[in-house]
């Protein structure tokens, strides 16, 4: 695998060089922010390549108005808050599900599934699911919906922070930071919704989109592509993920979605309000929708002052930039999401990319 | 009254009357046998060999109780042993106390003394002393065990942190990340079919023999809790230096990295229960490697890297497999349930 690699880092040294410039490649999944990471293959890269972790970390685009939305349910007495680990240490206006965990109203689930099973097994309570992430969670949560339908669960239903990736990928280049050269596209949304899904941003911004897996091989062998489109000015739409992603993705998991769901206006953290970036529970299905169960609306919002999370998923900074950063904000204390969630950019960069003199929080 | 049919632990099992009597007489002594618990003294009178003693404590909360591979009871011996063993002593005798919450069923508490006793007996430590308590539903998760063990250090035992110096190699006996993997996989919530099992074990037979073969170690610790990313932040911070790993050397059993992968950990911060780091002089490391991989508890044993200077503040590196390079942060702590 050595040589390989090897072989990879000899194309992509030879071609940043030529093309003599800075590069920036924005990838947009969690996934591959941690595997870059935790490989070390930031330390491998050329001077004039940049990687920017974009939105692709579910925890780290919810809104601010999300959180609190689900700190003031999780304060009800007849609700259990069904919710990823990930969730638990988000701050919001007044604490987080951690600090207010001593109730034992929150659960830490797995999948959509665990939590329809908790809503079995607490006939008394409802269970409120807190469905985030992006096309890869999505099939899940209409699963359990259909199958609460199906099996009349009546305590049963989901707060749909559900995003879409495409609309934000968009979204960046159409204002927020056009100084993206490509993509590295995510490995797992592919599976579902197809590397066909891309080929808008490749057509309507000229710019490089390549699917990657998560080995650390095959994420430099997608950057040496990548660089190599660059260097010959083209734009093109390829998948280097081929077991796994195909150009359709996976028609019966995007059935499932579409029967549930439908796109609406999404607040995201950093990107602000994306036309039809968000997906909400159709009319059907309403009764499972805990945003109409409680009669709840999500708002744009204001985020946490000093909290420069929104640039840094923007690609604007980089994490070390944020003055709160190793300071203020550690994964023990955060004060944003990117540094709470292990996928956050915030929590990668503190946690395998500090060298020495930044350990002030020590 | 008679006492006899109890089948759960009662308040009473813990207010010092009868009940507490036959609690110990019938169901504590028996597993634990030995001649100076038998006196049921206030306090155990060891006759000890001269030089010096080694003295720890650990407390016990492992959640579930029983997992593949051990026990509460099993982790309550073997933690205070191997606290013992990677200062360079030979356990000799450990107390033990037990907080029962009310309802706990006697026959899980017996299973829990069985395992205990046979613990203690496999690695020729007395369980000399201990203390029973009962509390109310709710005031304790079913039962929480502490141990405390006294062990007499070996005479060719020098070890100490301020002897770690630049080029010292780095060893651990075996695979990492079992212990803390195997709890997540039969965690409630978490649950999933697996075949991995816990490395619980005592480590005493291992480090008295590597310390009596070979000089050179100089200073040992398990990587229990935080695993090996908080022992090697450990060693680094307190003696000052840098240390650098090998990802390729670092054993791995691959159901564990396979489990740690689906769940997102860093296998370098999972729990192990039957694993030691030693800081070995460069010219010993051979010698101990071998020792340790002819033991049963070592034959997966590895250099994994070594001590190097710091350039300003001590850093843990990581070279990982594709050659790169990363840091080594002292874990966070809070990822994990439960799990010793």
């Amino acid at each position: 695998m050595l040589n390989k690699i090897n072989q990879a880092q000899d194309i992509l040294d030879a071609t940043c060089k030529s093309i003599g410039r800075q590069i920036n490649i924005m990838e947009v999944c969690g996934t591959h922010t941690v595997s870059i990471f935790r490989s070390g293959l930031r330390s491998l890269l050329p001077e004039n390549l940049r990687l920017l972790s974009g939105p692709g970390c579910p925890v780290c685009v919810t809104s601010q108005d999300y959180i609190d939305i689900v700190l003031e349910l999780a304060d009800r007495d007849d609700c259990i808050i069904a919710t990823y680990g990930d969730m638990i240490r988000v701050p919001g206006k007044a604490g987080s599900l951690e600090t207010k965990q001593s109730k034992a109203n929150i659960r830490v689930v797995l999948s959509s599934e665990d939590a329809l099973q908790l809503a079995k097994e607490n006939p008394d309570k409802t269970v409120i699911f807190i469905a985030v992430g992006f096309e890869t969670t999505t099939p899940a949560s209409a699963v359990a919906v259909k199958e609460a339908r199906a099996d009349s669960i009546e305590n049963f239903c989901i707060l749909s922070g559900h995003k879409l990736v495409v609309p934000a990928m968009r979204a960046l280049l159409s204002g927020k930071n056009n100084k993206i050269d490509a993509f590295l596209c995510p490995g797992h949304v592919s599976a579902i919704i197809g590397y066909g899904a891309f080929r808008e941003i490749v057509e309507d911004f000229n710019r490089p989109c390549v699917v990657a897996g998560f080995e650390p091989l095959q994420i430099i062998e997608t950057l040496a592509e990548i660089c190599k489109q660059l260097l010959e000015n083209k734009a093109e739409l390829k998948s280097l993920y081929g077991a796994v992603v195909t150009e359709q993705g996976n028609i019966t998991a995007q059935k499932i979605v579409e029967d549930c769901f439908e796109p609406i206006d999404g607040y995201w953290r950093g990107l602000g309000k994306i036309e039809a970036s968000s997906l909400g529970l159709k009319r059907e299905y309403s009764k499972y929708d805990a945003f109409k169960r409680f009669n709840i609306t999500e708002k744009s919002s204001e985020e946490i002052k000093g909290c420069r999370c929104g640039e840094v998923l923007c690609g604007l900074i980089e994490p070390h930039e944020c003055s709160l950063f190793a300071k203020k904000c550690t994964p023990i204390k955060p004060v944003g999401p990117c540094m709470v969630s292990s996928e956050g950019a915030c929590a990668a960069w503190f946690k395998y990319g500090r060298q020495g003199n930044n350990n002030d929080n020590r | 009254m008679t006492t006899d049919n109890n089948d759960k632990i009662l308040l009473a099992h813990g207010g010092g009357g009868q009940l507490t009597d036959e609690l110990i007489r019938k169901h504590i002594l028996p597993k634990l046998q030995n001649t100076t618990l038998s006196k049921l003294g206030d306090s155990a009178e060891l006759n000890l060999p001269s030089g010096s003693l080694c003295f720890t404590t650990d407390s016990f909360v492992v959640k579930p109780l029983f997992f593949n591979g051990g026990d509460i009871g099993k982790l309550a011996v073997c933690g205070t042993i191997n606290d013992l063993a990677v200062a360079g002593s030979k356990p000799i005798a450990l107390s033990l106390a037990l907080i029962i919450e009310d309802g706990f069923e006697m026959k899980l508490l017996e299973k829990i003394l069985e395992s205990i006793g046979q613990t203690a007996r496999q690695n020729n430590v007395d369980i000399v002393t201990g203390d029973t308590k009962t509390v109310e539903t709710g005031s304790a998760d079913k039962i929480f065990i502490n141990t405390a063990g006294i062990g007499v250090k070996l005479p060719n035992a020098d070890l100490g942190i301020e002897k770690i110096a630049t080029g010292d190699k780095i060893i651990i006996n075996g695979t990492i990340g079992d212990h803390g993997m195997t709890i997540i996989s039969q965690r409630e919530g978490i649950k999933f079919e697996s075949q991995l099992k816990s490395d619980c074990a005592a480590l005493s037979p291992l480090t008295c023999e590597l310390l009596e073969k070979t000089s050179g170690i100089k200073f040992m610790r398990d990587p229990t809790r935080g695993g090996l990313a908080a022992t090697l932040n450990e060693i680094a911070r307190t003696s000052g230096f840098s240390v650098i790993i090998r990802e390729n050397c670092v054993p791995v059993n691959k159901t564990v990295q396979a489990a740690a992968d689906m769940l997102g950990f860093d296998m370098l911060a999972i729990a192990n229960e039957g694993k030691f780091v030693a800081v070995v002089s460069p010219e010993s490391a051979e010698e101990a490697l071998n020792i340790c991989r002819k033991h049963p508890l070592g034959k997966d044993s590895s250099i994994i890297g070594e001590i190097t200077a710091s350039r300003d503040v001590p850093v843990v590196e990581l070279e990982t497999r594709i050659g790169g390079k990363r840091i080594v942060q002292m874990p966070y702590g809070r990822e994990l349930p439960r799990i010793c």
